[in-house]
């Protein structure tokens, strides 16, 4: 290894990014932008707008409402006459949950009897219809409840002391901000782009100007050359999770709790499992619209796999053991646990040994793979 | 004289396709010797094999004393290639260039303060120092590419095309330079298109098919029995004779040569029937006499005579 031809070609490599301005511009921002958009979407399904149709129009359904209200789910938006109200608002996506109270509510109360209440969800998205759902059932239960209670208490009767108590508590991020999960997996995704998309697009331009070709008949090794195309490349991925960290924990106050250097230390093996994934793409492709698709091929399965969305543990066994083959599943691991739980080493030791072995197992195939092309 | 390159048999094929069939030459030290041929014909593959890029599929080559195939890197650190391709990025200024060549030729420091320098104002780009590439006319890139493969005092020099695209001005500018180098005592070897470029060479090889079909000097190519005998026509209507001669077996070739024909044909003999027949259709010429053929007319009259001799077909 020839550390002086490792610098020269890192050196050309600085000079040609920070030329074009706007390069620099794109690379800088675009990861901050693709934060911030993650980081406020991702947010609860708070506030759905509800209509609700009221036949009761008592201090008990008043009181129902309320409780819908304060759970800060639902944001009662319209009030209708009819079902046919109720019917139209949701098919036209003005309201996601329609609440109907019977017009004998307070009566049946009264009787002692159950009153039904329909809660009607849209249901077209899944996962808001799924917390909506959750939400409006833990509401009657803790309505009925509390009123059961009160009927008790006003008979006299003694309070019943049974019952399980289940005491629920929301480790690591108590308040179950979404976005204290999101932004530090969109860091590893963004990475994950950055580095493939620079790596692979620094080589095969190389390939289609012909400049390869000089480079290949000077002196230089192909280990110094991808080498010293990957210093710069580092360097722009370290001001990257530079900035995405402190706009996570300036912006979105996502506490940082475990070691940073520990966090540096492991986003090297990952930049350098990403930087050898382009690499390899740009030896298997010709051109560059090529190499685009066949890291499209990759980067969008492997964002599937990983855990990003979808928790890991809760795949089929056959994608499980797919998502073992992706760098970003053991990527995404550490950063959550170190930004997230503050985990170490201590813990985190099993992936930071695959990662790297994924990574070497990568750069090694890339670099062969680099030679042959010479031929 | 010291042969600074020797090749025997060199082969390469691409699946079915023979690029390079069986090709054999030396050039010895000092020479400019020069790769004649049209496009495809396998110039640019044997100047990538000789220069460590690809690997012959058959045959042997040596550089400078090092074998192609066991000893690349060798080859490498003491030629300088000049590639048909680009070796010029774009956004990089003429300078920054030359620096990184002689970087990654391990010139560093004041030495590559110096080589800078000389070459810069050897191919005479001070003015544009500090200009980036992209933004220099086609024949100043030439010239810049050229000074990147010269950093490091390359013994010998392949040159693929060096003067292709470039104005007939800078192309005699850059032979100057060429000649001067090889006087310092480089090798070249350098393929062309211009056959009038081709007379500043000492050796010339004519590749065709993948073969090469003549080698000598240029002098002695003019000569040789493979080039024909060649004579001049000057007629009323060079066109419509045009279509008649080349009808005709014994013509290798003919071609329009500014107000005359220049006709290249197998034999001596074959001068009386041409000129019989040219009488018969009522043209009236002076006797016809062999002259020295250009280059061009060698190359078309040796093509045409081996490929009617069928030992390649094209």
């Amino acid at each position: 290894m020839n550390w002086q031809r490792v610098w020269t070609i890192a050196l050309k490599e600085y000079v040609q990014f920070f030329r074009d301005r706007r390069t620099v511009a794109v690379t800088i921002l675009m990861p901050l932008i693709q934060v911030v958009l993650y980081g406020y979407l991702s947010s609860d399904v708070r506030y759905q707008p509800t209509i609700v149709w009221d036949q009761s129009q008592t201090a008990q359904s008043r009181e129902l409402l309320q409780a819908f209200t304060n759970s800060q789910y639902f944001s009662i938006k319209y009030y209708a006459k009819n079902m046919q109200d109720v019917v139209h608002r949701i098919e036209g996506g003005d309201a996601l949950t329609g609440i109907v109270i019977p017009p004998n509510y307070a009566k049946l109360l009264h009787q002692n009897k159950r009153p039904q209440v329909m809660v009607a969800v849209d249901a077209s998205d899944a996962t808001a219809a799924r917390t909506s759902l959750s939400v409006a059932q833990a509401i009657g239960g803790s309505v009925s409840a509390s009123m059961q209670l009160k009927t008790l208490h006003l008979s006299g009767a003694a309070v019943p002391r049974v019952g399980v108590d289940v005491r629920t508590r929301a480790w690591f991020n108590p308040s179950l901000r979404q976005e204290v999960f999101i932004v530090p997996g969109v860091l590893a995704l963004v990475m994950q782009f950055t580095m493939t998309f620079l790596s692979m697009s620094t080589i095969v331009r190389e390939r289609e100007l012909g400049t390869l070709e000089q480079l290949i008949v000077s002196p230089i090794r192909s280990s110094e050359l991808m080498l010293g195309k990957m210093i710069p490349l580092m360097t722009i991925g370290y001001i990257n999770v530079t900035t995405i960290l402190l706009l996570a924990v300036l912006w979105f106050g996502v506490p940082v709790v475990g070691s940073v250097l520990l966090l540096y230390f492991t986003v090297f093996i990952f930049f350098f499992t990403t930087l050898g994934m382009g690499t390899l793409v740009s030896t298997i492709s010709k051109t560059y619209i090529q190499a685009m698709q066949l890291i499209q091929f990759f980067l969008m399965p492997s964002m599937l796999l990983s855990g990003f969305i979808f928790p890991v543990a809760a795949m089929p066994p056959v994608l499980q053991a797919l998502s073992y083959l992706v760098p970003l599943t053991y990527f995404l691991t550490i950063v959550r646990g170190v930004i997230i739980k503050g985990v170490g080493i201590d813990f985190l030791w099993p992936q930071i040994l695959l990662l790297t072995l994924l990574g070497l197992g990568v750069f090694v195939t890339a670099i062969l793979r680099f030679r042959k092309r010479i031929d | 004289m010291a042969t600074t390159v020797r090749v025997e048999s060199l082969t390469r094929r691409f699946g079915d396709f023979v690029a390079v069939d069986r090709v054999s030459f030396e050039i010895q030290s000092g020479e400019i010797w020069g790769f004649l041929g049209p496009n495809g014909s396998g110039k640019s593959t044997t100047i990538r094999m000789l220069c460590g890029v690809l690997a012959p599929t058959s045959g042997s080559a040596e550089v400078l004393g090092y074998d192609v195939a066991r000893d690349p890197e060798s080859i490498k650190l003491r030629i300088g290639y000049m590639s048909q391709g680009s070796s010029l990025w774009n956004d990089l200024t003429v300078e920054e260039h030359l620096r990184f060549y002689a970087g990654l030729f391990g010139i560093y420091g004041s030495a590559q303060s110096a080589a800078v320098n000389e070459w810069i104002s050897r191919v005479g780009l001070t003015e544009h120092r500090r200009q980036l590439a992209g933004s220099l006319p086609g024949g100043f890139r030439k010239r810049l590419a050229f000074a990147c493969t010269l950093l490091h005092r390359p013994k010998m020099l392949f040159l693929d095309e060096p003067t292709s695209g470039v104005d007939p001005l800078s192309r005699r500018e850059f032979w100057e330079l060429i000649v001067e180098l090889a006087d310092e005592g480089a090798t070249v070897m350098v393929t062309t298109h211009y056959l009038d470029e081709a007379e500043h060479c000492n050796q010339l090889a004519f590749i065709y098919g993948g073969r090469v079909i003549a080698r000598g000097s240029p002098e002695a190519l003019k000569h040789a029995p493979e080039a024909g005998i060649t004579v001049e026509i000057v007629s009323p209507d060079n066109i419509a004779l045009l279509d008649t001669l080349d009808d005709l077996a014994y013509v290798r070739s003919a071609s329009l040569y500014g107000s005359s024909l220049h006709v290249t044909l197998e034999r001596g003999d074959d001068i009386a029937t041409l000129q019989s027949v040219i009488e018969a259709r009522g043209i009236h010429l002076p006797a016809l006499t062999p002259i020295t053929p250009s280059l061009e007319d060698v190359f078309a009259g040796i093509v045409t005579g081996s490929s009617a001799s069928g030992s390649r077909p094209a």
